[in-house]
Order: C-alpha cells, then sequence, then structure tokens
C-alpha cells in the first residue's frame, strides 16, 4: 500500500553532513562551529574541505551560540552542531536572548536525538530539545524522518530561513526511504499514505515506524492516514485541522517527551480548530536508559507495534 | 559632553520610574571617551560595514548607550524621554527588533556579549576587515563561566581586533562584589587566558584616552581594559553605594542631581 521502501539504513546525521556540505559549496557564507565532537555530528565533511571556514571553539557550548550570533550579525551563515541535550538545553538562554530575540539566521543541529542513541543513556539522549525549542519566538524547528531529508531539510535550513532553526537528527543508522526529488517544504508536511479511519501524525525516526503501523492497521481493515511532520514549528495547521475533521482520531509519534514535543503542538491546533480523540506515541516523562537502539525502541514503547495498538484502542474508544 | 551624558541618564531615568542609574552614571566617561574620541564610526550611517563595533554585554546600563548614541547623533536627544515606555525604541534592556540606530545588539542577560563579540571578531578576521570590536562589560558579570568560555576562544584565536572593556566599579546588587564572589587577583586572571591587559581609572578621561592608546600593541592578542570606576560618579551623596544599581531617583531628586552636576 506505501510506495516507500527502505534503500538501506544510513543515519540521519549523515545526511546532516551531507546537506551542510553541499550547501558550503554553493555558498562561501556558511561556516560551521565544532564543540570537539565534529565527526560525531556529522561535520567532519564540511571541516575537511573548508579547514578555514570551520571554527573549533571546544567543550564550551554557550560560547558556541554567542560566537555563531556574531558571526550572523556580520552575514555569515553559521551551522553549530553537537548532542541535541547539550545544544538545545545547556544553551537555552544564550539561543532565546543571542539568537532568538536577535533573530539571527544560525542552524543549530541537534544530534543523538532520542533512545536509539542507544548505549550512552540518559545523559546523552535528547528527549526534551523540541520541546524546548518550540517555544521559543522566531525560531524554527526541523524534524526530519530519514538520511535523505535530512540532507534535504539541512539545506533549506540554510538556504531558505532568514532566523534562527534547530534541526533534530539522529544516531542509529535507520531505514532511509525518502527519495531526494520528494517536494520538502518548511511547514507543509506530506502525506505518505492516504487513509480516512485515522491518521498517525509522526516525526524523526518515527515516521518510519508509522508507515509500518499503518501497514498492520491495514490487516485488521482499518485504513490510516499517515502524515511526516517534519517541522514541528511553524507546525502545518492546515494539514493537522483537515486530518481530525476527516478522519475523526489522531495518534502522535516521536521519539521525544510526549510532553511538550509533537504530541503538544498537534494538540494545540486541534483543541482549538476540532477537537478529537488523540492518543500519543513517546516518551511518556521518563528518562532513557543503556541498551540496543532496538530494545529500547521496544521498552519505551515507539514502534510500530505500539503506534497500531494505540490506534486500535482509539479507534475502538471511539466508536 | 561626560555632564551632559550624565544628566540625560538622570533625566530618561528619572521619567521612566525604574532602572539603573548607578553603573550608567559610572561608565559616562568610558562612553563619552569611546564614542567621541576613540571609534570610527558614522551616526549617519549606522551600519557602515567599516564601523567599529560596541557590543554592550551588560544591558542595564543601556540609558548610558542611549544617552551617548544621541549626543553623538544616532537619534534625536528628546527620544531619550521614551525610554522604558510602551513602543519604544529604547528598551529597558536593548532590543534591535524596535530598530534603534547604532545599537548592535539585544542583550541583556549576562555573560553573553563577549561570546558575541568573539563572533564578531572572526568574522572580521575571515573577510580582512581592520574594524575593530569593543565589548562591554560588568566586573559582577565576570562571575559568569561563559565570559571565561568566550576569553579562552579570543585568545586561541588571536584576536587583536578585539577590546573588552570592564566596568570594574568593586560593586553588584548583594554589595562588594569580593564579598559576593571574589575576582582577584582580576587582572591576573585575564593574563593567564592570554590577553593584554590595562588597568587605569575609568572616570579620568585622560588615562580612558592613553589606555586605548594602548590598545592593539600586543599583536596576536585580544585587550582588557579593566577600568576601575566608581558607582554614581558624579553626585557626591550617591558614589560608591551599590544600593543605587537598581535605582532610580524621584523628579526631586534628578533635579537636584543635574544642579549638582551643573556646578561642576
Ligand atoms: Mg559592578
Amino acid at each position: 500500500m506505501n510506495h516507500l521502501i527502505n534503500k538501506g539504513n544510513k543515519p540521519t546525521k549523515t545526511g546532516f553532513g551531507e546537506g551542510l556540505l553541499e550547501a558550503g559549496l554553493r555558498n562561501p557564507a556558511v561556516v560551521c562551529i565544532g564543540a570537539d565532537i565534529t565527526t560525531s555530528v556529522g561535520c567532519n565533511f564540511f571541516a575537511e574541505a573548508f579547514p578555514l571556514r570551520f571554527i573549533s571553539l571546544g567543550i564550551a557550548e554557550q560560547n558556541c551560540i554567542g560566537v555563531a550570533a556574531g558571526l550572523a550579525l556580520e552575514g555569515k551563515i553559521p551551522v553549530f552542531s553537537t548532542y541535541g541535550v547539550f545544544a538545545a538545553l545547556r544553551t537555552t538562554d544564550q539561543i532565546r536572548v543571542s539568537l532568538c530575540y536577535n533573530n539571527l539566521h544560525v542552524v543549530i543541529g541537534g544530534a543523538h536525538a532520542g533512545v536509539s542513541v542507544g548505549p550512552d543513556g540518559a545523559t546523552h539522549q535528547a528527549l526534551e530539545d523540541l520541546g524546548m525549542m518550540r517555544i521559543l519566538p522566531n525560531m524554527t524547528v526541523l524534524s526530519p524522518c530519514d538520511a535523505t531529508q535530512t540532507r534535504v531539510a539541512t539545506i533549506a535550513a540554510i538556504e531558505q530561513v532568514k532566523g534562527p532553526v534547530y534541526l533534530r537528527f539522529g544516531r542509529e543508522a535507520m531505514p532511509d526511504f525518502t527519495s531526494g526529488t520528494m517536494t520538502f517544504e518548511i511547514g507543509k508536511s506530506q502525506l505518505l499514505v492516504a487513509g480516512d479511519d485515522l491518521t498517525i501524525i509522526a516525526t524523526g525516526h518515527m515516521v518510519w515506524e508509522a508507515l509500518q503501523a499503518a501497514e498492520i492497521l491495514e490487516t485488521k481493515g482499518l485504513k490510516a492516514r499517515v502524515l511526516n511532520m517534519h517541522t514541528i514549528k511553524p507546525i502545518d495547521k492546515e494539514a493537522i485541522i483537515r486530518a481530525a475533521s476527516e478522519t475523526g482520531a489522531i495518534v502522535t509519534a516521536e521519539e521525544h517527551q510526549v510532553i511538550g514535543g509533537l504530541a503538544s503542538a498537534v494538540s494545540e491546533v486541534v483543541v482549538q480548530n476540532c477537537p478529537v480523540r488523540m492518543a500519543f506515541v513517546g516518551m511518556q516523562d521518563s528518562f532513557g536508559e543503556s541498551g540496543d537502539p532496538g530494545e529500547l525502541m521496544e521498552k519505551f514503547g515507539m514502534t510500530a507495534e505500539a503506534i497500531a495498538s494505540a490506534a486500535l484502542r482509539l479507534v475502538s474508544r471511539q466508536t | 559632553m561626560a555632564t551632559t551624558i550624565r544628566k540625560s541618564v538622570i533625566s530618561s531615568l528619572a521619567r521612566a520610574k525604574s532602572g539603573h542609574l548607578g553603573g550608567s552614571l559610572g561608565l559616562a566617561d568610558i562612553f563619552t571617551t569611546l564614542y567621541f574620541s576613540v571609534l570610527t564610526h558614522n551616526p549617519l550611517k549606522p551600519k557602515w560595514t567599516d564601523r567599529d563595533r560596541v557590543i554592550l554585554s551588560i544591558g542595564h546600563v543601556a540609558p548610558v548607550l542611549y544617552a551617548t548614541l544621541a549626543h553623538c547623533g544616532y537619534f534625536s536627544v528628546e527620544e531619550l524621554q521614551t525610554l522604558r515606555k510602551l513602543g519604544s525604541r529604547l528598551q529597558g534592556h536593548p532590543g534591535r527588533e524596535h530598530g534603534l540606530p547604532g545599537l548592535e545588539l539585544s542583550a541583556g542577560s549576562l555573560g553573553q556579549g563577549l561570546s558575541v563579540a568573539v563572533g564578531m571578531a572572526i568574522a572580521a578576521k575571515m573577510d580582512h576587515k581592520k574594524h575593530r570590536i569593543y565589548s562591554i562589560h560588568g566586573d559582577g558579570e565576570l562571575q559568569e563561566g561563559s565570559i571565561w568560555e568566550a576569553a579562552m576562544a579570543a585568545s586561541h584565536y588571536k584576536l587583536d581586533n578585539l577590546i573588552a572593556i570592564v566596568d570594574r566599579n568593586g560593586l553588584q546588587i548583594d554589595g562588594r562584589t569580593e564579598e559576593v564572589m571574589s575576582l582577584e587577583p582580576l587582572a591576573g586572571k585575564w593574563q593567564s587566558f592570554g590577553w593584554q591587559v590595562i588597568e587605569c581609572d575609568g572616570n579620568s578621561i585622560e588615562q580612558l584616552l592613553s589606555a586605548f592608546g594602548n590598545t592593539g600593541t600586543a599583536q596576536n592578542k585580544p585587550t582588557v581594559i579593566i577600568a576601575e570606576t566608581i558607582m554614581g560618579k558624579g553626585i557626591r551623596s550617591i558614589e560608591g553605594d551599590y544600593r543605587w544599581h537598581g535605582k532610580v531617583p524621584t523628579t526631586e531628586k534628578a533635579v537636584e542631581f543635574i544642579e549638582q552636576l551643573a556646578k561642576q
């Protein structure tokens, strides 16, 4: 039923690195700031290609944001990446005042999203970053679904946005199933599977799981609509309202706390426009832990099966 | 000119009925020296690319920046009376989105300005530009860890186009800096971070001129001017009184203060 097939597993951070390199080749104003974990967050391609445009600042994230602000004031397009837990949380005040209040075009890459980071455990699994970044005025928040889309989204973040951007990606090799020629517009979700019985709105790694969930549901006689919400802010209100009014039930799926992230963003639109029953798949207000990525996704209920059973419960409750 | 700026600071704060008087008065001589003698700038062309940049990291002393910019001709002196009012371009802490000419950065959360100045200085080096970046800091602000992250980066990148100015008045809201959280040996700290350090009396135009004149003499090093100032300078009755950090004068007091200044 869905035409999207996995071309092979690939980490989304590689897509970020490729997109950064491509944008860097096109525009000499693009510069990159490193905070010691350059290769781990995919910035090595750029750093090797443009050593004079790569600024190493060490393990000092607060300073990285301020320096990025200064570079942006002078017409550079700084891209700064580190693990999302540090990129979005250690530096929230710097991002709020130096970047957002000044409305400066800086692209922040938030790496190591979600529990699929795996064995490093809770301190390094970013699960609150989307919520933290989403509430800041002037901020754009992107959460692409696979490596190919992360490359496309990175280029769009660098070339199309005027203010600050937070772009989230993961560490583990995950299904790479979108095509580079698919239309990608910031703020416009993608309809991946048509259906009218309910809608699954997913973001990041959970989009692939949502596609599998739709197949499970089909065997139970339910046709689920699947939306890829790659932009968390500005959220695609129109598609959400349409999903609510046309399908009457919404399941959100994210590798993030259900408090503050996609679930909250979608709910805010639903309750104000077309209240329908909803269920939230994601982290249920807890920290992650060490383990294999797959094991952790299962333990914390972020799988196709978890989405499908949430959907079945939701629909049966309604009838 | 410093006296004129002090008068504007007092009257705009009295009108605003809230704000920070002490620091603004203490910094009046530094701002006068910078904007009227040191900077390469053109108030008629605030976005001129070769201008020297001034980053005010301590946004709470915005009144002295606003008064200086107005007396330089960036905007009218009358506009100073709108300080902190709804719809004003003169926000309580500087905000660029309101479009005030000559304002380089929205700031007010302490500890962030030096990083921004470092970013601007790196950009200038990348583009082979000759302008300088001046960033202005409080002494209490130096307790923020991010200042030292930025200080490390400035010397790592040999930013000799960057001059930081520390308003060393020895005071912060809770009292004396050395009691709240000691900063000494302050010059030694900057030196060990790889900076050229110049110490001077920050309320003496003569000493400030010679301090600024000595910046840029240490090649490949950023410079910090540790300027010893007196909080509330110019108004005898409040000089050195930390309770005037975040206080404003009543209308009657403001008249009295301005009269005191007129006699000097
Ligand atoms: Mg002080």
